[in-house]
């Protein structure tokens, strides 16, 4: 420890601490542009200098360590002097155009300009002007009020993992930029808007819709995946105009995605849903709420009494809040149904039953950090976690090593150090060959079940995935780790694959001997609060696929789309079709419910309360921030009128409060998830190994911005690059076994549907699979996820071709 | 894109460093590239970023901080005229001047025929032979007077 | 041969002791006057590095690039004990306007300064070097990779050399048009494929340089003296100099002299004794003005360095500092406003720009000084001019901002009434020469 005085203060610090940290512990601060926490320190602006006692020049602050006994003063005149010569210099050339700026009101500029700025400028030359660039749909440049402080660069480079932009140029001409024409695709730019300190980057879609003082700001949850991050919401006329991150270092850092970021944008859509609907005679008509709940109530109760509960099919998203699985669930039970899934993108449901508890990730958010060795099973990773994504660089950055065993391969931008590309068939093969390697490591074999032992002698370990055994076992090139820190992780391309059972029950057996921690991460935000509350079917009753598969005459739909958000959309469609009623409380009208037979408006995570659980078990609720648009209803409300109007026993809360009780059964959320949380197998599951198939595979991954409606209907996240046609992607080596080349139209097979598409490459793809994304219309006549493909070429590719 | 000999060029400077620093050979790579293709277009250094597996991005602020590389197309002949002081304290005005005369264009200006382009350098570090020049990045002119100019320009046409 | 060596006799010759052979650069004129003798004597009799550290601290040789730290003093800060790759670098980069001596050393005896980088990497457990060559200078570029071929083919740079276990790869590495790689660690992330732009220190490159690793970087004259130093002793470099200021000095002159070049002299002599070696002021006028060792150096009116002597302490005694030895001298007929105006926007277009005082203030102090010469000037101006370069100058990563504000600070100080005519008139005082 160092003991320091800054400002007549004493303090105790770390070795190591810079003068700036140093000053921020004890509340003292120091002006700043380019220094940022989460970076690395440029020392640029100049910004922070200080004056330290015995230096006869001015020190920055950021980029200065402590000595023992150093004595700094930050409000010295020496060292106001220097600040204010750096602000006049940053301001000769800097536009005076505050009024018209979107930044006016939270710009450190400005705000620090006041501080330090004189009143008048004594430059009267000529001011630079720089180009504003085009960077992609969600951030708007204006490049002229770059101060050069250069954290967009180092954010996009350090934390994206990319250098997307660059500052070009020398001297007084350099300039931000991406390469000549192309634009920042990092799924974390929108953090370079809240990093820059003036006005230079900007939001686009929220660009010149309000001043930063018309916005009321509330705090909420983001809800599109499970990391579940602090977001702050700004609402101007009882519209949100935008989405910040608000601070939690547990859980998203200073960080937001931009899908959490930009997702806001759908819920102005014109899809939304603003009075309830019933269709009559095959035509749409508004009705009022109290018709509509009576008319479904009616349904309901017709159904079930004729048919019995199990006529019943309750569908949940995964993202609905914990309230309104509860009630959903609530219902179900009072109407004698069993059938009731949040698992909506799952097909193989063979650990029902068999797992210890509720699976989760395993471990918390930063001790990603802190891992020596990750395997990564089945994940797409930037696309299904964008900022978990950063964490695991942040390990990989420190030395950790990186293995992926996956049918995709698409750049997590990060090192890997070994990885399996196959199909997802033989996924479970090569997880078999990593759990033979790892036994023999340590003879480790002795602890495994004889069944399990037996199965392996027919497996023959090859190099790579001897390679991963190693790694996760600690062993190095120049030296082993003693006791190294290990996870592995079962991603959502595993997840919803029809052989997860044996993957994950092989992960869970590899991480048994090697001390791994074991980790489930899907997609959605609230898939562990659905599994803990046992939002999924009961023992008579059925699970999602069986539900689809097997048509019920009712179907309850809370917040689904069912084509776009089912593991079979085909299947969903058809039993939408024969259904005798179909009730949606969703928030949009949308050519996905057209075969549904009401339609109740609930509310967006923005009007509503309610409480999510991520994948860390952590449980959080939030607030409304403005009120429910026209007609629209908070979830958990119209699922308790609906309760009540069934005469269900039990439904009289009055809040979300009072229902998030009755979940927790009146004990302290965490208690009651701590003993829930469990990734262990009560039992091995059978395990084919050798299973061979030669046809091709779909990898049906949902993008990024396809995963939800909301997401869906948020127009800059679909301008942006991610947002493609649905082609039959594959590798260039496949595209040549059948003949095809890029542009090619093909009809593509799967089940009873098909498809015409385009043939694009993709070297990312495992051979032997197609990759043809899901939660599209465009596809949604295809059938699982994951399934058998058939591809046939109906017309040569009509582009030029070289 | 490049030239297989300027692909062996580019993989005798790799020699220099380590494996795995494969970006420190970007400012030879795009001199080499620069030499075989005149000037730097964009999808030059893409190329250049792609060989040595780095950001284009990162290719590009090296060939923007650095003067000698061109951005744009230039004359068969660049000529780069020292102004700094030393050679200004020997008249390299009546150099320009007589230049601009000459070939009938200004800094930063090509002929009509695409033969020369002018352009004002900084310090080359030959200050003893003022007033200077150099061509295309390569050959020093010292100790110019108007009639050796004459020379050779009229050696280079 | 070299049109640039002029009253040779009276020079003293030791980072350019070739000079005077038909074949200069050649590697068997360098092994005729016995070069390479002390590597090998070094490798193969295995001398302790400390001892060679002493005797370069002996000598009082003091960094040559312009910063004048002691060379022996730099070497002792490399880590003795490191777990990887230690590199050696050379600054080869000389772009400050006035400074061209490094060039003839790579010229005229390229294998004199490999010699003094393998010696100096064996001192100091560098495997590996590179020279960092001015882009400008293609041909002398040329030149040296040749030598190192040479030297390379004879087994004076290479693995094992003279069959020892010490093994030392030198390369030779390119500039493209930045002066500000000059500066160390612009020149570290230059070498490493980046932008030429100068890390914050600490850490040194001592300890954070090429790739991150421990990096001695030394001028090109500094390590060319090593293998004279090593020959001859610590004492005997000392006593060519004077106290505080070890051997000799190259000294480019340029401007207005009848007889531009390099000189290598003595560290002490007179100036008066180098203007002459020079041929005097040209065209038979007066001297005006000299900047002694490159623009970062202030500039010193006739009176305060005509009786000035060349050495560190000489110079700074006489109101200046020795700065890299570029001596620009002007005669009479020069016009402060319009050399001052030059040298602004020099540094103004090599600012590497990252720092704001020196990315901004480059820029204003370049424009104002623009409008003075255009007959735009005002009489604050100057206490402007004064005040932005101040508030330029010891707020910067390197020093550059300090470089540019220096030759403001001291035009303007010592040139004022010019200045001020140039402003009242709107044209310079200074007769035109023609
Ligand atoms: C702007 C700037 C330019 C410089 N240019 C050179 C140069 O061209 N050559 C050089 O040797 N040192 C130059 N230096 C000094 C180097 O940073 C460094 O101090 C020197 O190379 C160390 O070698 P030495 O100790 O042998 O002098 C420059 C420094 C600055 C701040
Ligand atoms: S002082 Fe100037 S040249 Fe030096 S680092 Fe700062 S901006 Fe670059
Ligand atoms: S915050 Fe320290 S230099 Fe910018």
């Amino acid at each position: 420890m160092l003991n320091i005085e800054i400002d007549g203060k004493a303090v105790e610090v770390d070795h190591g601490t810079t003068i700036i940290d140093a000053a921020d512990q004890l509340g003292i601060d120091i002006p700043r542009f380019c220094y940022h926490k989460k970076l690395s320190v440029a020392a640029n602006c100049r910004m922070c200098l200080v004056q330290v006692e015995k230096f006869n020049k001015p020190l920055p602050a950021c980029a200065t360590p402590v000595a023992d006994g150093m004595k700094i003063y930050t409000r010295s005149k020496s060292a106001v002097e220097a600040q204010k010569s750096v602000m006049e210099f940053l301001l000769i050339n800097h536009p005076l155009d505050c009024p018209i700026c979107d930044q006016g009101g939270e710009c450190d500029l400005q705000d620090i300009a006041v501080a330090y700025g004189a009143p008048k400028s004594r430059y009267t030359e000529e001011k630079r002007v720089v180009l504003n660039k085009n960077i992609g749909p969600l951030v708007s440049t204006d490049m002229t009020r770059c101060i050069q402080c250069t954290r967009c660069v180092r954010f996009l480079k350090e934390v994206g993992g990319m250098m997307e932009l660059g500052l070009v140029g020398r001297g007084e001409h350099a300039e931000i930029t991406a390469y000549v024409d192309k634009s920042v695709n990092s799924e974390l730019s929108g953090n370079i808007i809240d990093l820059c300190p003036v006005g230079a980057l900007t939001s686009k879609p929220f660009r010149y819709t309000a001043r930063s003082w018309e916005l009321t700001r509330r705090p909420s949850i983001a809800p599109h995946d499970g990391l579940g991050s602090h977001i702050e919401v700004h609402v101007k006329d009882g519209k949100v105009l935008r989405v910040l991150p608000r601070e939690k270092e547990s859980i998203n850092e200073c960080w937001l995605s931009d899908r959490d970021r930009f997702s806001y944008e759908g819920l102005n859509s014109p899809d939304r849903l603003k009075v309830p609907m019933i269709k009559h005679n095959g035509a749409w008509q508004e009705t009022d709420w109290k018709t509509a709940l009576e008319f479904a109530a009616g349904q309901l109760k017709d159904i079930t009494n004729q048919y019995g509960g199990e006529a019943l099919g309750v569908l949940v998203s995964p993202n609905s809040t914990m309230e309104e699985g509860f009630l959903a669930k609530q219902i179900a039970k009072g109407l004698g149904s069993q059938n009731i899934d949040y698992r909506l993108r799952q097909t193989d449901f063979r650990l029902d039953g068999k797992r210890l508890g509720t699976p989760w990730m395993g471990c918390n958010i930063p001790d990603l950090e802190q891992f020596d060795r990750i395997l990564i099973i089945g994940s797409n990773l930037r696309n299904e976690h964008p900022l978990l994504s950063q964490r695991i660089r942040k390990a990989v950055a420190n030395g950790a090593e990186l293995n992926i065993i996956s049918p995709l391969d698409n750049n997590p931008l990060m090192a890997v150090k070994h990885k399996v590309v196959v199909r997802p068939n033989d996924m479970v093969n090569v997880l078999a060959q990593v759990l033979k390697a790892m036994s023999g490591l340590q003879r480790l074999s002795l602890c495994l079940p004889p069944s399990l032992n037996a199965l392996l002698e027919e497996i023959n370990v090859r190099a790579n995935t001897q390679a991963i055994a190693e790694s996760l076992a600690g062993l190095g090139e120049s030296y082993d780790l003693v006791s190294p820190k290990t996870a592995i992780f079962v991603g959502n391309l595993a997840l919803n694959d029809p052989r997860f059972t044996e993957m994950f029950s092989l992960a869970e057996a590899i991480s048994g001997l090697c001390g791994a921690t074991l980790g489930l991460i899907p997609a959605g935000s609230n898939n562990t609060g659905q599994h803990m509350m046992g939002v999924m079917p009961g023992p008579q009753g059925m699970h999602v696929r069986a539900m689809l598969e097997i048509p019920r005459k009712a179907y309850l739909l809370v917040n689904v789309e069912p084509e776009l958000d089912c593991h079979n959309g085909a299947a969903a469609r058809k039993a939408m079709q024969q259904a005798e009623c179909v009730i949606a409380l969703t928030m949009y009208k949308s050519e996905a419910l057209d075969d549904a037979d009401i339609l109740l408006p609930i509310a967006p995570f923005t009007e509503t309360s309610g409480t999510l659980m991520s994948m860390e078990g952590r449980v959080q609720s939030f607030s409304a921030v403005t009120k429910p648009l026209g007609e629209c209803r908070p979830g958990w409300k119209v699922l308790r009128v609906l309760g009540n109007t069934l005469g269900i026993a039990g439904f009289d809360y009055d809040s979300s409060e009072d229902v998030k009780k009755a979940i927790f059964g009146g004990e302290k959320p965490s208690a009651v998830v701590w003993r829930s949380l469990n990734n262990n197998l009560k039992e091995l599951v059978e395990i084919e190994v050798n299973i061979k198939s030669d046809g091709l595979q779909r990898i049906g991954e949902v993008p990024m911005y396809q995963i939800d409606p909301i997401v869906r209907r948020s127009p800059p996240l679909q301008k942006t690059k991610y947002n493609r046609k649905p082609m039959a992607m594959m590798h260039a080596q496949q595209m040549l076994t059948l003949g095809l080349v890029a542009g090619d139209q093909v009809l593509v097979r799967q089940g009873e549907g098909s498809a015409v598409l385009e043939v694009r490459q993709d070297d990312h793809v495992a051979l032997g699979c197609v990759r043809v994304q899901a939660a599209n219309p465009l596809t949604a006549s295809l059938g699982e996820l994951m399934g058998d493909i058939t591809v046939e070429k109906i017309a040569a590719n009509v582009a030029v071709t070289a | 894109m490049l030239s297989a000999e300027s692909i062996q060029k580019i993989e005798y400077e790799l020699t220099k460093y380590p494996a795995d620093r494969r970006q420190a050979a970007v400012m030879s790579a795009l001199r080499i590239a620069q030499t075989e293709k005149g000037w730097l277009s964009k999808e030059t250094i893409s190329f250049v970023s792609s060989y040595l597996g780095i950001p284009d991005i990162a290719a590009m602020e090296v060939a923007t901080f650095y003067n000698m590389y061109e951005l744009e197309p230039v004359g068969k002949y660049k000529i780069t005229v020292c102004t700094n002081i030393s050679c200004m304290l020997r008249d390299s005005d009546s150099i320009v001047e007589h230049l601009n005369h000459k070939l009938g264009i200004g800094f930063n200006e090509t002929t009509p025929d695409g033969k020369f382009t002018l352009k004002e350098g900084e310090c080359m570090g030959t200050c003893g032979g003022a007033p200077l020049f150099h061509i295309n990045n390569t050959r020093m002119c010292e100790f110019l007077t108007p009639e050796k100019v004459d020379q050779i320009l009229e050696e280079l046409n | 041969m070299t049109a640039l060596a002029h009253n040779l006799e009276k020079q003293t010759l030791v980072t350019l002791r070739t000079i005077t052979e038909p074949h200069p650069g050649s590697l068997d004129t360098y092994v005729k006057l016995g070069g390479y003798a002390q590597l090998k004597r070094i490798v193969t009799e295995k001398v302790k590095a400390t001892d060679i550290i002493t005797q370069i601290k002996l000598s009082n040789l003091r960094g040559r690039g312009g910063a004048g730290f002691p060379t022996g003093l730099k070497w002792s800060f490399m880590p003795r004990y490191y777990d990887g790759t230690k590199y050696l670098v050379c600054n080869t980069d000389e772009g400050e306007p006035g400074t061209f001596k490094d060039r003839d050393i790579i010229r005229y005896n390229p294998h004199q300064l490999i010699e003094g980088m393998a010696i100096a990497a064996y001192t100091l457990g560098a495997r590996v070097g590179y020279n960092y060559i001015h882009g400008e200078i293609w041909e002398d570029y040329e030149i040296f990779e040749a030598a190192l071929a040479e030297a390379r083919a004879a087994g004076y740079i290479g693995e094992n050399l003279f069959g020892s276990n010490f093994s030392f790869d030198l390369h030779a590495v390119h500039g493209y048009g930045a002066y500000i790689c000059g500066e160390e660690t612009a020149l570290i992330e230059s070498i490493e494929g980046k932008k030429g732009q100068p890390r914050f220190k600490p850490p040194f490159p001592a300890s954070f340089g090429v790739f991150g690793k421990p990096t001695n970087v030394n001028n090109t004259e500094s390590y060319a003296s090593i293998p004279w130093i090593m020959q001859h002793g610590g004492e005997a470099f000392q006593n060519l100099g004077v106290y505080n200021s070890g051997g000799t000095k190259l000294f480019s002159v340029s401007g207005h002299v009848v007889n531009p070049g390099n000189y290598e002299v003595r560290m002490g002599t007179p100036f008066t004794e180098l203007l002459e070696m020079a041929g005097g002021i040209w065209k038979g006028r007066e001297l005006k003005a000299v900047i002694p060792g490159g623009p970062s150096t202030a500039v010193m009116p006739a009176k305060n360095i005509l009786g000035a002597t060349l050495d560190y302490d000489g110079l700074s005694k006489a109101g200046s500092s020795l700065g890299a030895g570029s001596m620009i001298v002007m005669d009479d007929s020069t016009c402060m406003v319009k050399a001052l105006k030059r040298l602004s926007y020099f540094f103004f277009e090599e600012s590497c720009g990252q720092c704001t005082p020196c990315r901004e203030g480059t820029g204003w102090l370049y424009r104002v000084i623009k409008r003075i010469s255009e007959g735009q000037g005002r009489m604050e101006d100057l206490d402007l001019l004064t005040d932005v370069s101040s508030n330029i100058s010891g707020r910067t990563i390197c020093a550059l901002g300090d470089a540019a504000a220096t030759p403001v600070l001291s035009f303007v100080k010592h040139f004022r009434p010019e200045f001020e005519y140039y402003i009242q008139h709107g044209r310079s005082m200074v007769e035109n020469r023609e």
